[in-house]
């Protein structure tokens, strides 16, 4: 065996040893995923489901009675009726209801004489958009299928044109958990990636253990890799616990390939680490690197990378910035691999681009490290 | 030249443009086949030179060559002869004792067959052959800096070079590590053993002595001690207050340094002066002028231009405390236990007003542990502590009031200033208005502060931090001081300094517990306890235990010796009857 090659080795050992004696790197690679995928799978959830609605029914007709029937028998909403409009919107204010659909007192003979001029009134409480988008939409989903209904019952077609036949594709039911696990599978690997890394180098530093490895003939690419191979095996075992826990316990679809899966990751997590590795060499202070590797390499991940909030309705801005966050790309690919399967178009230029990340990180570590104190 | 192993020519370095020199020209050859001192107190740039002997610095201007090779551009061949053990030994707290030799014969190319061979070797040179399962974290400050030394020779290095390796370590553990590199010393190796302890020089065969950043002397310690031949001298036969007639030595003009050695005090004089009147310093009929052999240190402080003056403004401002010999630090049956093990076993001692009472055991003896049962800090498994009366456990609030702690580390606001540091602490201890405006000023004009007052504390010279760290403890004027370790790392003028205020306090009636691992600093103490295993094994003025400790071997021993001594008399008796 090479001299170089037994370096290495060696300090590869060394960095599992110290992985299994520490409790900390061993919670961070193995249970803080199964907690973030429970949260995620369990906890989380951005469906809107059984959202709690007024209906002020102020018109005694057929057709108010039979569009009341309609959003009490939809699933998205859980409807109280009432006759006193006063008594829903105080319910509105006191935040108990999330919206209000008033129906006014000559609907039903509105509708009789011409369907399109009836008026209905939606409020939405503005101070959960989110949901107040949702009261919205689903209201008038209601609305419309009550109306498409009611013409066939009449066996009128609509005068008014085509129909809108909906198809989901991918996830049919709208289930957010299967975007969303994807998305938490790209922050448990930043977090292995950036955030362990920066911390086991800085904490060389801290310990004067670093000191005595550079006294040694132990050359500067050695000491580099001798931290990355560990983390990158730690990071892809994670990630594939993370995925079979996925699928096994939350019958989450997978319909790519492993190669594609490997790939995809594996480039997100040479990005990451060489994130990590950066962020040590810039501070051999454990908190500092904590820190920056929260800042620059979990927030993003969380925030920017299109896993909760979408990337096409940030502002132009902050749009331009995901373009450098490596997680975006993974986000992008893990969701196909789950929920489509191997669109190669799609996947190879995100692997390709984190690659790229990942050398520019890499060039950047090799030029700020030599094998100096400062 | 082949005599030379390491050439130092007009190397200076800088840490940044706004800060002072780390180094500044600095010439010296350094020769193989002796241990070379590397002496001076803390910031004097000993680690900064270490760094740039091991290439991990390059020098701003000025030529470093180790055996030839330039550290600036043969670092990696450098790398190959030499062994470097870092402050904190530079170990893997969190693998073995196996692990860490595992791993440092990789790095430096031992081959697996070899392998074998030098780990029983190294194994048996340190005594470690029975804890190479122990995790090196788990090991006490003596086994890590071995372990660290075994990891340094891994490969006999041309160059060893050992940054300051005694620091935190007891005096039996520092004499077997100068065993063990004294045995390793042949004509090839060099060996530079950085160190602030200046008795650790004199067992060199030759020393750099820096000082912020320069040399000041360079050569066999002998050399530098024979400049003060002739100037030494010990008062022995004291009568009166040994502590007064210290304060009154340093007070006459023929009086360069003087420092208590348990009941006699040791002068140097200055160069050209005669002996001063004994009748002057009032320490008694029996009272007599002593020639002793001088030490690096009576040389060094010499060197330097005396020590302090022996008055202490900071106890001439404060009240004094009433005269009377009443009990005030009481420790009864103090005992602690962290689940299986005892840390502290039944440890009791009393101290008097007005008496230096001295903790001293090895590291993990369970001084640490006492001492911080004492300030109320931890709650004892049984026993109490009481200061001033008050039990820490019942009115632990009140009794602190009545105490001043200065921890070991700098403890202060790195942060702050020297000023806000001392708003808050008086602030802290209940000073308010004016009074406390008032002693603030105090202490900046007592202890000197003014020129510092707008810097970050963490940026004071660590003799003005030192001060800093007695001012922020004595602003509300205790009754007590409890002191841990309080000058290690530090210059032996402030050192001297140091004591010079905590004998004038202790003249004003305040008692003072202290912890030390410094021999000079346990020869001020009244009296002394000695800690081991949890237990305290012997107490008693530092003269008894010395004159206890009597063999003849060693017909008069030094208070090390004499610890040392007890310490194996202990072990003796205990291993007989398990």
């Amino acid at each position: 065996m090479s001299n170089r090659l037994r370096r290495m080795s060696a300090l590869i050992r060394k960095e599992f040893a110290q992985i299994r004696h520490d409790p900390s790197s061993l919670m961070i690679a193995f249970v803080l995923p199964v907690i973030l995928l429970f949260l995620y799978g369990f906890g989380v959830s951005l469906d809107a489901r059984e959202i709690k609605i007024g209906v002020a029914l102020q018109d005694q007709g057929k057709d108010a009675d039979s569009l009341t029937a309609a959003f009490l028998a939809s699933p998205y909403f859980q409807a109280h009726i009432s006759r006193d409009e006063q008594l829903l919107e105080q319910e509105l204010v006191a935040g108990r209801l999330r919206g209000l659909v008033v129906i006014p007192m000559d609907f039903s003979r509105q509708v009789e004489k011409d369907g399109a001029s009836a008026v209905l009134q939606v409020i939405a409480d503005g101070s959960e958009a989110n949901t107040a988008n949702y009261v919205q939409n689903y209201a008038q989903g209601v609305v419309n299928t009550w109306w498409a209904m009611r013409q066939r019952n009449h066996a009128v077609w609509d005068q008014h044109g085509a129909q809108l036949a909906t198809r989901i594709w991918f996830n049919p039911e709208l289930e957010s958990r299967n975007s969303l696990i994807p998305g938490a599978l790209a922050i448990i690997m930043a977090i292995i990636g950036t955030l362990l890394t920066a911390l086991v180098v800085a904490r060389e530093w801290e310990r004067g253990t670093m000191e005595a490895l550079m006294a040694t003939p132990v050359a500067i690419s050695e000491l580099i890799i001798g931290k990355l191979l560990p983390y990158f095996i730690l990071g892809m075992m994670a990630m594939l616990g993370s995925v079979a826990i996925s699928v096994t316990l939350f019958d989450l679809p997978f319909r790519g390939s492993l190669p594609a899966l490997l790939l995809s990751c594996g480039a997100f997590l040479l990005a990451a680490l060489g994130q990590g590795l950066l962020i040590s060499s810039a501070s051999k202070n454990q908190f500092i690197a904590a820190m920056i590797a929260l800042i620059t390499g979990f927030l993003p991940a969380f925030l920017l990378s299109g896993f909760i909030f979408e990337i096409a309705s940030m502002p132009p801005v902050i749009r331009a910035l995901t373009h450098i966050i490596p997680a975006r790309y993974l986000v992008t690919n893990l969701q196909t691999l789950f929920l489509v399967g191997d669109v190669w178009s799609l996947l190879l230029p995100n692997i390709g681009i984190l690659l790229l990340l990942a050398a520019v990180l890499f060039f950047l570590t090799a030029r700020k490290t030599v094998k100096r104190l400062r | 030249m082949a005599n030379e192993s390491l050439v130092i020519e007009d190397l200076t370095y800088g840490y940044g443009k706004h800060l002072p020199l780390a180094l500044s020209a600095l010439s010296a050859t350094i020769r193989p086949g002796i241990v070379t001192g590397l002496v001076g107190p803390d910031g004097a740039g000993k680690t900064t030179l270490m760094r740039l002997m091991t290439a991990l610095l390059l020098p701003s201007s000025g030529l470093l060559t180790v055996f030839g090779l330039d550290t600036c551009s043969n670092a990696s061949q450098l790398h190959e002869i030499i062994g470097y053990m870092p402050q904190k030994f530079g170990l893997y707290e969190d693998l073995s004792v196996i692990q860490n030799l595992c791993l440092y014969a990789d790095l430096r190319n031992v081959t697996t067959t070899d392998r074998r061979q030098v780990f029983a070797r190294l194994l048996a040179f340190t005594g470690l052959e029975s804890f190479q399962q122990r995790l090196a974290g788990r090991l006490s400050g003596g086994m890590k800096q071995k372990l660290g030394l075994a990891c340094a020779l891994i490969r006999k290095p041309r160059l060893l070079l050992l940054d300051e390796p005694s620091v935190g370590v007891d005096p039996v553990s520092r004499r077997e590590l100068w065993r063990m590199v004294e045995e390793l010393v042949d004509e090839e190796t060099a060996v530079i053993w950085s160190t602030a302890y200046l008795d650790e020089a004199e067992r060199c065969q030759d020393v750099l002595l820096l000082d912020e950043g320069r040399l000041i002397f360079s050569g066999p310690p002998q050399n530098l001690s024979e400049r003060v031949a002739d100037r030494c001298f010990q008062i022995q036969g004291i009568s009166g207050n040994r502590r007064q007639v210290l304060a009154r030595a340093l007070q006459q003009q023929e009086v360069q340094d003087g420092i208590v050695q348990g009941q006699n005090i040791r002068i140097v004089l200055r160069a050209g002066h005669g002996q001063p009147a004994l009748s002057v310093l009032d320490a008694g009929s029996e009272a007599r002028l002593t020639p002793v052999v001088p030490r690096f240190e009576d040389a060094y402080i010499d060197t330097l231009g005396g020590g302090p003056g022996g008055t202490s403004l900071l106890a001439a401002a404060m009240t004094s405390l009433p005269r009377n010999r009443d009990v005030i630090v009481e420790a009864e049956g103090l005992t602690k236990r962290f689940g299986s093990f005892t840390a502290a076993d039944d440890v009791s001692f009393t101290i008097r007003r007005g008496e230096i009472f001295g903790l001293l055991g090895p590291n993990g003896a369970g001084k640490s542990t006492t001492f911080k049962m004492m300030c109320g800090l931890l709650r004892p498994t049984s026993g109490t502590g009481r200061v001033v009366g008050l039990d820490l456990q019942k009115a632990p609030g009140k009794a602190r009031s009545r105490l001043g702690y200065m921890a070991q580390k700098f403890s202060l606001y790195g942060d702050l200033s020297p000023r806000q540091n001392l708003d808050f602490f008086s602030g802290v201890y209940g000073l308010t208005g004016a009074h406390q405006k008032e002693t603030v000023a105090r202490m900046i004009d007592i202890f000197g502060l003014t020129p510092h007052l707008t810097n970050s504390a963490k940026d004071l010279p660590i003799g003005f931090k030192q001060r800093l760290a007695l001012a922020c403890s004595v602003m509300h004027e205790p009754a007590v001081l409890f002191l841990d370790e309080p000058t290690s790392g530090v210059d032996p003028l402030t050192r001297r300094e140091f004591w010079t205020h905590i004998n004038g306090l202790v003249e004003q009636g305040v008692t003072v517990l202290v912890t030390t691992h410094f021999m000079d600093e346990a020869e001020y103490c009244d009296r002394i306890g000695l800690i081991y295993r949890g237990r305290m094994i012997a107490s008693g003025p530092p003269d008894e235990l010395k004159t206890q400790t009597r063999s003849p071997q060693i017909p008069d021993p030094t208070l090390e010796e004499a610890f040392i001594t007890l310490l194996q008399q202990w072990d003796a008796k205990h291993e007989e009857a398990p």
